[in-house]
């Protein structure tokens, strides 16, 4: 069997080159993986709200048609939310893609076992709720070809990508939420929003 | 009465003499406001103004699994430049409580109607526990609640939340009294005579 695929290393090839592709980040290690590849206005990443991120996701999606949108995060986080893929799938977002960094653990809390190692998979609840397209990520070629369904293809778009559950450094973004949030509604909206 | 309210009490009618006005007057509230997503998880009191935001081109429903689901999705319509709101029942807003401290943390502009169970007259034991601590929950989590117990008094309250939701930057719930929807009366509903 190859080695295992890095969070980091994917986070960093899926960002490289991203134009205008808003980020949102699950909190803990996923927000840490967007601001290792770097900070950035169009980055919004949790401090909190767990099992929020993918619906956050799908609100900027249906605000934004013609932008697209990535959302980040683990396997914790959306096993919170499972219901969440069923919301989402229904709406159908074309610009929707949702990346669980599945690590198979809760990495925050003291690498605590999640379902996603005991054979639930999220892909396949994915694809049953819905989406166009669903599937996992295990090699690098697999990474190639996500980045180019992200960049090149239509979502809604679900990809669980099987990580390594490697204890890494803390890269932390800015704590701020009300500066997260304007920092980024000015980046795309201008500076004219903070009028409205 | 704000003008907004004001201008839609005068332009809206229910089609129908006897349903109640109060929910055609808080869709062109809406509407004027420019909400486009509309996030629900339906309750019976919500259902005529879910149908009008249903038919609606410029507005979007989102129907959700979990009401907290509603709480994310608007502060991304936020991010992305739309405002939206969220419709749902009171036994729903526990369901909401860690969620909204998102909203909160970041000043997210939230506005929940919130239609009351476990409220006036009710006959469901199991919707009291929530129905009675739905002010107190919200208000401990940093919510500003405001209660319309009439219906004469809806339109009026919905508005003020909306200018204070997005004027002011944090989640406002409007709690809608089971007083001024009248409560459900399931021995009506089950033909029962007892």
């Amino acid at each position: 069997m190859s080695k295992m695929l890095r969070r980091r290393e994917i986070v960093v090839e899926l960002l490289k080159g991203r134009g205008d592709l808003l980020v949102v980040a699950g909190l803990g290690a996923p927000a840490w993986d967007i601001t290792h590849a770097g900070d950035h206005a169009l980055n919004f990443p949790l401090w909190g709200a767990m099992g929020g991120a993918a619906m956050l996701g799908l609100g900027v999606a249906l605000a934004q048609p013609k932008k697209k949108v990535l959302v980040v995060t683990g396997d914790g986080e959306m096993l919170m939310a499972l219901g969440a893929l069923a919301t989402i799938a229904v709406q159908r977002p074309r610009n929707l893609y949702v990346v669980v960094l599945d690590n198979e653990h809760y990495g925050e809390t003291g690498q605590q076992a999640t379902h996603t190692g005991l054979g639930v998979d999220l892909a396949g609840m994915a694809k049953a709720a819905g989406f166009a397209r669903a599937f996992k990520v295990r090699t690098q070629a697999d990474v190639a070809r996500l980045k180019k369904r992200i960049y090149s293809g239509e979502g809604a778009l679900f990809a669980q990508v099987k990580v390594d559950p490697e204890k890494l450094p803390l890269v932390l973004p800015p704590r701020d939420g009300a500066y997260l949030k304007n920092r980024f509604r000015v980046a795309l909206l201008g500076p004219d929003s903070l009028q409205q | 009465m704000t003008r907004a309210a004001e201008a839609v009490r005068t332009s809206t009618k229910s089609d129908s003499s006897d349903a109640p006005a109060w929910p055609d007057e808080v869709h062109a509230l809406l509407k004027a406001e420019r909400i486009r997503q509309i996030a629900i998880v339906p309750d019976a009191g919500h259902a005529r103004l879910i149908k009008l935001c249903e038919k609606d081109k410029s507005m979007r429903v989102v129907r959700l699994s979990t009401e907290e689901e509603g709480v994310a999705l608007l502060a991304g319509a936020w991010l992305g430049g739309e405002k939206g709101v969220l419709l749902m029942q009171s036994s729903g807003v526990g369901n909401c409580i860690n969620m909204l401290t998102l909203p909160i943390a970041c000043q997210f502009p939230l506005l929940m109607l919130v239609t009351m169970r476990g409220d006036h007259g009710e006959f469901n034991p199991a919707q009291i526990p929530m129905g009675n601590s739905t002010q107190d929950v919200l208000e401990a989590i940093g919510v500003i609640v405001k209660r319309a117990d009439t219906a004469a008094d809806i339109v009026e309250t919905v508005s003020g939340g909306l200018h204070l939701a997005f004027n002011t930057y944090r989640p406002i719930a409007v709690l809608i009294g089971q007083r001024a929807l009248g409560a459900k009366d399931f021995r009506k509903l089950t033909g029962s005579a007892r």
